[in-house]
């Protein structure tokens, strides 16, 4: 029983970075209905960016925070200048656009910082002791890194909900012709999404490289596929869904590994195809996932 | 002075041309009828004073050229549009919706409010209610509220009685025949209605396969045989 606790606790703090990514492809899904491929590898990018900052001479949350604003106007560059040519076109010349973005900006980072590995964080950003809860050992890093992705959703919960640009945010997502009969520049509201979706991603992308160091350009790649898992399973619309879709998808995973110890299944190596029968299985079984709603349309 | 003059206003949908050097006028604190039978153009010629369709001619709010303008900026300007099929946010509660009509304004929303809450009592209650879930009606009057909101020079109304009850018809218009001489509010609404829009304006054009078949003063186009045939059934 302890050591289920244990796996599901471990699980959590994985989870919650693929939470923090299918954060990212949510909020870029909702305002334009495309599955943004390259969010992985914008993250690695923006890490390589963080990395860049402490060699020179920069602290470590100083270039978190640094790099996440980054990230931001990058997001929203990348969304005027490469996404807003095609923004009108049909959905899949956007979703192969993101392909692209996938391809170029992995070759990007490894062009720039080549395909060695880094220790990436210098030290340890949380602590590295752990706190004892009835036998179940907790690490105040898988605290730290739940809390920031909570404190994340927190944030954007208040953005979206609470303040002008967040409602014209979801009127543009909603309706872009009524948004824009009312004054709403819906064209700077989707590159605001792209701006909020890359910083995010940053969050992800650092708290990959500070839970599983060293930092590695194709370090994203399966949290990807993970954070897909998530986002479905939460229903692709919804960032609560998102959340709760992460951290089920990491307690899941951890626990068919765990379980692996006593059949020795190597089941370690089906981690993405457990995660894409995730998918699936929503996909058939329930496409609104969690907390979305099925898209029905007139024809 | 004209407020909104159209002239020689072309538009089309790809390739098929819809409107047909279309021109006319709003005066200051007016109330014009556009009328004309199913694709005849009146939607069209609305949307492409907002912007929403490609145009081309001369389009002056004022003393400015808005033709070709974003519909954004021309809302800017004091343009507020009720679309067809009312353009509300279904999703959203009735109270953002109504925050949303009165986006471009940096503050100054409760004193909007309380204002479009004299002519919509019944908003009051209804703020948190879903804004899809209203009745037709409803709707409709929460557009017209939304675009209230934005106090605007004129306000552009597409088939408002669609779908609706006579008796919702009526109050609707009533409303809006309120708001013009009250406020001075200027109008330029599209109708199948004929009857109903030509009592509630002052003048009136008809439409016809994209072009201005007749206009006139909505009383002398209420008299006119051939309108009286085609539109009002008599």
């Amino acid at each position: 029983m302890t050591e289920f606790a244990q796996q599901v606790v471990a699980g959590l703090a994985s989870g919650s970075i693929y939470a923090t990514l299918a954060l990212a492809i949510v909020i870029i899904y909702r305002s334009t209905g495309v599955v943004n491929f390259a969010q992985g590898e914008l993250a690695t990018f923006t890490t390589f960016i963080a990395w860049t900052l402490v060699e020179h001479g920069v602290g470590y949350w100083g270039a978190f925070a640094l790099t996440v604003l980054i990230a931001f106007g990058g997001g929203v560059a990348l969304e005027r200048v490469v996404v807003r040519p095609v923004e009108r076109g049909p959905v899949l010349t956007v979703v192969i656009l993101t392909i692209g973005l996938f391809i170029m900006l992995g070759g990007l980072s490894n062009w720039i910082w080549k395909a060695e590995v880094r220790s990436f964080p210098p030290n340890r950003p949380f602590p590295t002791s752990t706190w004892d809860l009835g036998g179940v050992a907790i690490s105040k890093q898988d605290v730290g890194i739940l809390g920031v992705t909570l404190g994340l959703v927190l944030l954007l919960y208040l953005l979206f909900q609470h303040t002008k640009i967040g409602l014209a945010l979801r009127a543009a997502a909603l309706n872009p012709a009524a948004s824009r009969l009312v004054g709403v520049r819906v064209g700077w509201m989707l590159a605001l999404g792209w701006g909020l979706a890359a910083a995010i991603g940053a969050v992800a992308g650092l708290f990959t490289a500070a839970a599983s160091p060293p930092l590695d350009p194709n370090m994203m790649r399966p949290i990807l596929i993970y954070a897909f898992a998530a986002a479905v399973l939460g229903g692709l619309e919804s960032p609560v869904g998102a959340i709760i879709g992460g951290l089920t998808v990491g307690v899941l995973l951890n626990l068919v590994v765990t379980y692996d110890s006593h059949v020795h299944l190597e089941l370690d190596r089906l981690r993405l195809p457990i995660a894409f029968l995730v998918i699936l299985t929503v996909l058939l079984v329930r496409p609104g996932g969690l907390l979305g709603r099925v898209a029905v349309r007139r024809v | 002075m004209a407020l909104l003059e159209l002239d020689g206003v072309d538009a089309r949908y790809g390739r098929v041309q819809v409107l047909h050097g279309v021109s006319l006028s709003v005066a200051d604190e007016e109330v014009v009828a556009v009328l004309g039978g199913n694709g005849a153009g009146k939607t069209t010629t609305l949307r492409a004073i907002s912007g929403l369709v490609a145009q081309s001619g001369e389009i002056r709010f004022g003393d400015q050229r808005i033709g070709g303008s974003a519909p954004e900026r021309v809302a800017r300007l004091g343009i507020a549009h009720v679309p067809e099929g009312r353009g509300i946010f279904g999703e959203l509660s009735v109270r953002d919706n109504l925050r949303l009509g009165a986006y471009l304004r940096r503050k100054g929303f409760a004193e909007s409010y309380e204002r479009v809450r004299g002519y919509f009592p019944w908003l009051e209650q209804r703020g948190e209610q879903q804004a899809g879930t209203l009745s037709g009606g409803e709707q409709q009057m929460l557009a017209l509220a939304r675009a209230l909101m934005a106090r605007p020079r004129l306000l552009l109304l597409d088939e408002p009685s669609l779908g609706l009850a006579p008796i919702v018809v009526r109050e609707l218009f009533r409303i809006v025949g309120e708001l013009n001489e009250r406020e001075g509010l200027a109008v330029l609404v599209v109708e199948q209605n004929a009857k109903l829009a030509l009592r509630s304006s002052s003048r009136a054009y008809v439409l016809e396969t994209g072009r201005v078949a007749i206009e006139g003063p909505s009383g002398e186009l209420a008299e006119n045989e051939s309108v009286r045939k085609a539109y009002l059934g008599y």
